[in-house]
């Protein structure tokens, strides 16, 4: 058991760190105030191989471990979390599935602009109905000729208007309950599909998330991935990947809040002496460095077992995730706390940090989702 | 073109740094290096020259086993091969020295341009560049803000005081100084973090290089540090009380007083 990262993982966190804080860090405040998409940083991204981390050389892209893609995601999202949820998605719940499940035409077609970076894309599983409970599934496909035509409504995508590939959930067979599920590769400019207004939301404000609506969206029988009534096996693997990675997004985050947490706690004075030497900051940051590095851990874990085995990594990724997620809530948490009236401004880093954390115990599957799975697992054996 | 880029590893600009027990150099264990700063851009610019024509790009390097780091770095971002003079007897050096087994390095390569960075972000002497173009019998350029290819040489633009510029014309080969600023430097893809590991790293000693080994490194040296101190602490300044009006008065006075600015 080793736990330091390789020469390469370490060359490359030096190399997304640096990435990080030069190329995202500079209007990571503007872009969360006016709501505003970081396009050409995430271009750039693309340049260095961040959009295509974990689909091998052949297919354009850099051909990572999952062990290097948790590592830069972490980097990422210290800095700019917004930035790393839409990698995140793209990586995990886009590329990913397209290379493990897809056919030579469907890569070469979508699979390598994605992993070269020079576009983005999303996943479109959830439905008003159909969160937590993702098999209640109402979007329908319909073979017609040599199209499906779908029907329904997805919400919550991530990457929606900046992303020029989906992969569509949707009920093939409404009669075979689980078996009738299939998956699609749809793109933006097939006739039927639209993009609804984007959400309002609370954090991740430079991430783009809006409805997705199917209005006998026209698409070919050649887009359908994998088999037709594959189930739920699609989304739930490439869900794995992408827990992996909200769990990574997650450490990212509490560091970030952590550090500025330390900082100002070495900078502030109350009755006499900086804040870091009361006891009662001390200690919180002494309990937010153990709980990144327990976090951090669990999360290298996971990505390491899916290295080994990518069916298998369910139950590991799941802790990861809900360990690493609740995690960066209380970090952020504590972090406004040792900032005191500063941490409730605009000002300060902390409070987009606390913005953002909130999402992570919610999407790509809820806390509670996250200890289904593992008390599943567990109680099997 | 064949191009060498010298690089160094230097304390992290960032890093907290305590003066050694005999005062002679800081305690460089438990700080973190990165390559300097300069460096990056000279990289960057033999990595340009390279890609509008065509070559290679040698990265070299003197330094303990640590400094093995930085040419990682320069092979990932897309120097072709490297060469770290991590011997003992090259270590501890003053510029002189260093220059020495840099310069017995360099002949090796027979290169067309040598890169430098315009100073190290450490000791700031800006010295080892200069003393090596004389060791090599190559002209020099110091402070380069732009190097252009010309039917005989290079034409380099040399920074001056207050947005000046010298513009030099130079015979090939020769050796370049360059300024932060010239380029905007690339990060290492993560291609190039992968196709590192399979690019030449060579590591020769004196011996190899036909050099005596009391020429180089400490032994080699004609400058030697003896007293290294922190600066002391600015006394803190003068904080004015009283009514707003007084305050503003008093504040006047002094700035009358002491710089003539009113
Ligand atoms: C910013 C953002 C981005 C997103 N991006 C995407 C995306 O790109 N693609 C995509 O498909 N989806 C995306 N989602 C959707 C996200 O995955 C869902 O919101 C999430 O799965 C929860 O579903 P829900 O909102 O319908 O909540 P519900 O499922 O309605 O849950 C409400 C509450 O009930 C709890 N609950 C539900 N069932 C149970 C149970 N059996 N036992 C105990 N508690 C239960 C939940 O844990 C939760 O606390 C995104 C969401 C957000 C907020
Ligand atoms: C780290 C660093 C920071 C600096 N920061 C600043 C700054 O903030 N602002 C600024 O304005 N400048 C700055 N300078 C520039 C500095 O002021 C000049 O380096 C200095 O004035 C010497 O000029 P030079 O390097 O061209 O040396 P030269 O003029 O070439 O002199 C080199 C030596 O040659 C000899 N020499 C030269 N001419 C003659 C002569 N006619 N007769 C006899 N001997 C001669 C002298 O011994 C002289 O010491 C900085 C330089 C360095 C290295």
């Amino acid at each position: 058991m080793d736990f330091r990262l390789n020469d390469e993982q370490e060359m490359l966190r030096q190399m997304v760190a640096d990435f990080a804080d030069q190329v995202l860090a500079p209007e990571v405040m503007k872009r969360d105030r006016e709501g505003s998409f970081p396009h050409a940083e995430i271009a750039h991204a693309g340049e260095l191989g961040l959009l295509g981390m974990i689909v091998p050389e052949e297919w354009g892209g850099s051909g990572l471990d999952t062990v290097s893609y948790a590592v830069a995601l972490m980097e990422i999202a210290r800095v700019c979390p917004s930035s790393a949820v839409t990698l995140s998605v793209s990586n995990s719940v886009c590329a990913y599935p397209i290379w493990r499940f897809g056919n030579k035409e469907q890569k070469e077609r979508y699979l390598r602009p994605l992993a070269s970076g020079k576009i983005i894309g999303g996943f479109c599983l959830t439905e008003p109905q159909a969160g937590s409970d993702a098999t209640n599934q109402k979007t329908r496909a319909v073979r017609q000729g040599d199209h499906y035509v779908l029907n329904g409504t997805k919400v919550w995508v991530t990457n929606a208007h900046v992303g020029k590939v989906f992969i569509v959930i949707a009920v093939t067979d409404p009669q075979a309950a689980r078996g009738g599920i299939s998956a699609f590769i749809v793109t933006p400019d097939m006739p039927g599909f639209s993009f609804s207004i984007k959400e309002e939301k609370m954090g991740l404000r430079a991430s783009c998330t809006s409805s997705v609506v199917l209005d006998d969206c026209q698409v070919p029988v050649a887009n359908l991935l994998g088999k037709e009534g594959d189930g739920m096996r699609i989304p739930l693997n490439a869900l794995d990947g992408g827990r992996i990675g909200i769990a990574a997004q997650s450490v990212g985050i509490a560091t970030g809040a952590y550090e500025e947490a330390v900082k100002y706690a070495r900078e502030r004075t109350a009755f006499g002496k900086p804040i870091a030497q009361h006891q009662a900051i001390a200690f919180q940051i002494a309990d937010c460095a153990t709980e990144i590095d327990a976090a951090r851990l669990l999360t290298l874990r996971a990505a390491s077992r899916r290295d080994e085995d990518h069916d298998g990594v369910g139950p590991e990724a799941a802790m990861a995730k809900l360990y690493a997620s609740e995690m960066c809530n209380r970090v952020a948490y504590k972090a406004v706390q040792i900032h005191g009236g500063y941490g409730y401004s605009r000002d300060y880093p902390v409070e987009r940090f606390y913005r953002d954390a909130r999402v992570t115990s919610l999407y790509e599957g809820t806390s509670e989702v996250q200890r289904i799975v593992i008390s599943r697992a567990v109680l099997a054996g | 073109m064949k191009i060498v880029v010298c690089v160094k590893q230097v304390p992290d600009s960032d890093a907290a740094l305590a003066v050694n027990a005999d005062r002679t150099w800081i305690v460089d264990s438990g700080i973190n290096f990165e390559l300097n700063p300069y460096d990056r851009y000279a990289l960057e610019e033999a990595l340009r020259i390279k890609e509008a024509g065509e070559g290679e790009v040698v990265a070299v390097s003197l330094g303990p086993a640590r400094a093995a780091q930085v040419l990682k770095t320069c092979l990932a971002t897309g120097a072709d091969r490297a060469i770290h003079l991590k011997d003992e007897a090259f270590q501890g050096g003053d510029p002189w020295a260093n220059a020495q087994a840099l310069a017995a390095a360099i002949r090796t390569v027979e290169p067309d341009l040598v890169l430098c960075g315009f100073q190290a972000n450490d000791d700031t002497l800006a010295q080892t560049p200069v003393l090596l173009a004389e060791m090599l019998g190559m002209p020099h350029a110091t402070g380069a803000m732009k190097i252009e290819k010309t039917d005989t040489g290079v034409r380099v633009a040399r920074e001056l005081e207050a947005d000046r510029r010298e513009v030099v014309d130079l015979p090939l080969p020769a050796v370049i100084t360059v300024q932060t600023g010239i380029n905007e430097p690339r990060y290492a893809s993560i291609k190039g973090i992968m196709a590192a590991k399979r690019k030449e790293m060579k590591t020769p000693g004196p011996a190899d290089l036909g050099i005596d080994p009391s020429q180089v490194g400490a032994a080699g040296s004609r400058l030697r540090f003896f007293d290294l101190a922190v600066p002391p602490k600015k006394e803190g300044g003068e904080v004015l009380t009283g009514s707003t009006e007084e305050i503003a008065v008093a504040l006047v006075k002094r700035i009358r007083e002491n710089t003539g600015v009113l």
